[in-house]
């Protein structure tokens, strides 16, 4: 599982990093030399392990079906870099749904 | 140099000796004074403090306090307080204000604690030294040319320093415990869900876990007493009952049993470390406490499980930084995908960098189940090694860290060799278990740490353990020179 | 005829909660945009997801309602892209254990005969919120009100043959989550939104055609229509030598024609994984009976399909 400079731009895609020439080859090594680290993980057969999300092996607890949030609109938005009229705004979308 | 104490400084407020405005007064002095040599701090809040202050000393004198009010202290940039800035120590939440806290935040505020304020950490929690933080290295008071440790740099060497009497930190592979070792101070980690994560921005969602930086056995206790506790906030909480966890201090250790892996003491530790952590464990013996060799057999796999956990969940926790509601947002942004990518690239660090894409790379098509489903299997090994361990010992012992403080720059261009430092302490994260490090002695006069695990829950055996070697020896109330 | 037409149908019912999945803000329609958008919703750093209750009980009445299996475990897990509409970045959803598995829904042909459409899974998720784009020039602005309220994704087999078996489907289906009272069906509204999976494939062929995916289907009449258009389309594209690309595509009503959407995922690598902030979800059987027995008090004389289950 050799990575090439085509998986970093691919990964950087899916990641929506910028990613210029000239850091794809910084990186690369970089990401190589984890990704060997990691690769002892293979030494060992786990087929017949489960796999361990939490540690602890808890289930899921529920919330009553209540409203508790009230408008903050206006202090939310105030930290925010666009907005108008309420509405978030992001460079024009072709095609959104 | 001398310090003070959560708990004489608590003793000190409740019977009048002393107000929480001038003791909060002391420690914003001493920052004022020293911190530009440790950059420590990102944001310190006078008057916020002082505000805070006075209300305590108004609650003390009405007699309606809690045992802490008034006790100043400083909490990690990662911690979300309400109006302050939360930067995480990123050019990315730079210019975030934010809009609610978190419920440790609520939980000192409830408790009349004072936040003298946000203290430097690596970029997102990621990182061993400090060197990742947009706001620069913090220095680590022992040596200034060496680092802290990480993430929680920043607020271990200012309690190390004296800043603060005690701080908040959080810890994914290690960010309180190696710290802690490499500044000579008490680090704590509870056990995964015992400290709320609602409001601690999230790293490695498995593995985070909020937790204390102090002085001594009881600090830590004290404050645990205020930190621990269900929120219904958070899933992943526990609900599990909060002990006094200052009330089993004083339990004899006679017959306690301790376990000592042999995977610990490998080739990767530093001679003199050994012997140093040997003459600690040996003082526990003097207490009556009796030593086994155990073995965690799959520790060698904790590094590549975590390399591939912690990237895989912090890729996707951290998709939420694009520029639209808050945060860092680039000039001018042609469409969609350049704002994103522009947003991310300008407002991330390398280190940062590096892990979102080997955690994306991780969780990809074609590779989840080589490297993210494989890494939670070996999780469960890790997991079950140290079942089984506790089940013929109490609580297991080792290094903290493979060597001292190492200089700063001298990691910075290899990530591995830095990954490396995490050896002892990460497996504990990957099995929630909790973990402490107590000042234990010195190796080439700097700070090394004894590392403590203990059971699910059992953080009163940690604490235990450590205030009766605190009471037998005296590494925790050394203090670096120039503070 | 010696075309056969594929259709599956996956339906998305936005559940009648007073709160959203994962937090406590209301989900009424028609709100001022962001007003009901809370810290969670708005995916701010440090905020988790607690579930809601009452999501867990209508998946299991909609279970039930389709004689499927409840999931004694199911998982949350993450399905990442980065939309403006989607804060977090990613989507809370089930992905590999959904809480409800295969079920059915009977209907009734036009020449009065019983047809049996199998149903693959039903999965609890949150919204996105909504992208106005013709409210401004240069930008898009996005309203997160909707964002994190409970949808049940519900995913048909692709055992209908016409336009018109798809909309009998989707009348019973429709008909079955009001009886429920789980969701209020209202189209208009987007309370309940249908994507249409259509393929052709010669009268007799072993293997299903390559399908496209069309969205954007708020009503029965214009889900017939899109149908039909795709359908025609297809054969047509077929029939003068071409292939069919698999797409999404979008339904334009005033045109009444289907058109691919501009690459909005280009083949999207989702990296689902199991979402660490939320637990392992456990439905137990004396829940399921409980649920059971609340449906029995249901009386809606208007819902005319059996149910052996809910007797």
């Amino acid at each position: 599982m050799s990575l090439t400079a085509v998986d970093i731009k691919k990964i950087a895609h899916l990641a929506r990093l910028k990613m210029p020439e000239a850091d794809i080859e910084q990186y690369l090594p970089q990401l190589q030399n984890i990704l060997e680290i990691v690769e002892k993980m293979n030494q060992i057969d786990t087929s017949h392990i489960e796999p361990v999300a939490n540690a602890l092996d808890l289930s899921q607890r529920l919330r009553e079906d209540k409203v508790t949030e009230t408008n903050q609109r206006d202090e939310f938005q105030k930290i925010a870099p666009s907005v108008e009229s309420g509405l978030y705004l992001v460079p024009k979308v072709i095609d959104g749904e | 140099m001398s310090y003070k104490t959560i708990a004489s400084i608590a003793n000190d407020l409740a019977t009048k000796k002393v107000s929480s405005v001038e003791i909060t007064k002391y420690y914003l002095e001493r920052i004022k004074k020293f911190d530009k040599d440790l950059n420590s701090f990102i944001t310190v809040n006078e008057d916020a403090a002082l505000s805070s202050a006075k209300a305590a000393d108004a609650l003390i004198a009405s007699g309606k306090a809690h045992p802490l009010t008034g006790v100043p202290i400083a909490q990690k940039d990662i911690f979300c307080t309400k109006g302050i800035k939360t930067s995480c120590g990123s050019k990315m939440l730079d210019n975030f204000v934010s809009p609610y806290n978190a419920s440790t935040i609520d939980n000192y505020n409830a408790a009349g604690v004072v936040m003298l304020g946000k203290t430097n950490m690596d970029e997102f929690a990621m990182g061993s030294s400090n060197e990742t933080s947009f706001y620069g290295p913090c220095k680590n008071p022992w040596d200034t040319q060496t680092v802290p440790g990480g993430s929680s740099g920043g607020s271990s060497a200012a309690v190390a320093a004296d800043l603060a009497p005690a701080a908040t930190g959080t810890d994914t592979g290690g960010s309180i415990r190696q710290p802690a070792a490499f500044t000579g101070i008490c680090g704590l980690k509870p056990t995964y869900g015992r400290v709320s994560r609602y409001g601690m921005i999230a790293f490695a969602s498995s593995l985070d876990q909020g937790g204390i930086f102090a002085r001594s056995a009881k600090d830590t206790a004290m404050l645990l007493n205020v930190m621990a506790g269900f929120d219904e906030k958070d899933s992943t909480s526990v609900n599990v009952e909060v002990p006094d966890y200052t009330a089993n201090l004083n339990d004899s250790l006679k017959g306690k049993k301790i376990g000592l892996p042999k995977e610990f003491f490998n080739q990767h530790l530093d001679n003199s470390m050994a012997a140093a952590i040997q003459d600690a464990i040996k003082e526990f013996e003097k207490l009556g406490a009796s030593v086994h060799e155990i073995s965690l057999p799959h520790s060698d796999l904790s590094v590549p499980a975590y390399y591939v956990i912690a990237p895989a969940e912090c890729s996707s926790n951290l998709a939420r930084f694009d520029g639209v509601r808050y945060g860092h947002r680039c000039e001018n942004p042609k469409d969609l995908v350049d704002l994103y990518e522009r947003s991310r690239a300008e407002g991330f660090g390398e280190e940062v960098k590096r892990r979102i894409m080997v955690g994306t790379y991780a969780l990809s098509a074609g590779y989840y189940d080589a490297y993210y489903l494989k890494a939670q299997k070996v999780r469960g090994l890790i997991r079950d090694d140290y079942k089984k361990a506790f089940e013929d010992v109490d609580i297991i012992m080792g290094p903290t860290t493979p060597s001292t403080a190492f200089k700063i720059g001298e990691k910075a261009a290899d990530p591995i060799s830095m990954y490396l430092s995490d050896i002892y302490t990460i497996s504990v994260n990957l099995a929630g278990l909790p973990g402490i490090s107590i000042p234990a002695g010195f190796v080439n006069n700097m700070p090394i740490g004894l590392q403590m695990i203990s059971p699910y829950f059992k953080e009163s055996l940690l604490l235990n353990f450590a205030h009766q070697y605190q009471t037998a020896t005296d590494w925790h109330t050394k203090t670096p020179e120039g503070f | 005829m010696e075309w056969e037409v594929v259709i599956g149908l996956e339906v998305h019912a936005q559940l009648k909660t007073k709160s959203k999945i994962f937090s406590g803000a209301s989900t009424q329609y028609g709100a001022e945009p962001n007003t009901q958008a809370c810290a969670i919703d708005l995916g701010f750093p440090g905020v988790l997801p607690v579930l809601n209750k009452e999501v867990v009980d209508m998946a299991i009445r909609l279970g039930l309602g389709i004689d499927a299996k409840i999931a004694a475990n199911s998982v949350f897990a993450r399905k990442n892209y980065f939309y403006p509409d989607l804060p977090k970045g990613y989507q809370i959803s089930q992905f590999e254990l959904p809480i409800v598995g295969v079920g059915h829904l009977d209907i009734m042909l036009e020449d009065g005969t019983p047809k049996r459409i199998g149903i693959t899974r039903a999965h609890l998720e949150e919204d996105a919120g909504k992208s106005l784009h013709e409210d401004f020039l240069d930008s898009t602005g996005i309203d997160l009100n909707r964002a994190g309220t409970p949808l049940l994704e519900i995913v048909s087999e692709p055992d209908m043959r016409s336009a018109k078996e798809a909309v009998a489907y989707l009348k019973v289906l429709h008909s079955l989550v009001r009886y429920l009272g789980i969701c209020d069906g209202n189209m208009q509204e987007g309370s309940f939104r249908c994507d249409a999976n259509v393929s052709v494939r010669k009268k007799g062929a072993e293997k299903f055609g390559t399908r496209t995916e069309t969205k954007n289907l708020n009503s029965f009449r214009y889900i017939e229509k899109a149908i039909n258009y795709e359908v025609e389309r297809q054969i047509g594209v077929i029939e003068s030598g071409g292939t069919i690309t698999q797409e999404t595509r979008l339904y334009n009503p005033d045109k009444n024609e289907t058109r691919p959407m501009r690459s909005k995922e280009e083949a999207n690598d989702y990296r689902y994984f199991p979402d660490p902030d939320l637990l392992n979800l456990v439905v137990t059987a004396e829940q399921i009976e409980k649920v059971r027995k609340s449906c029995l008090n249901y009386h809606n004389k208007n819902y005319n399909v059996s149910w052996k289950s809910m007797a």
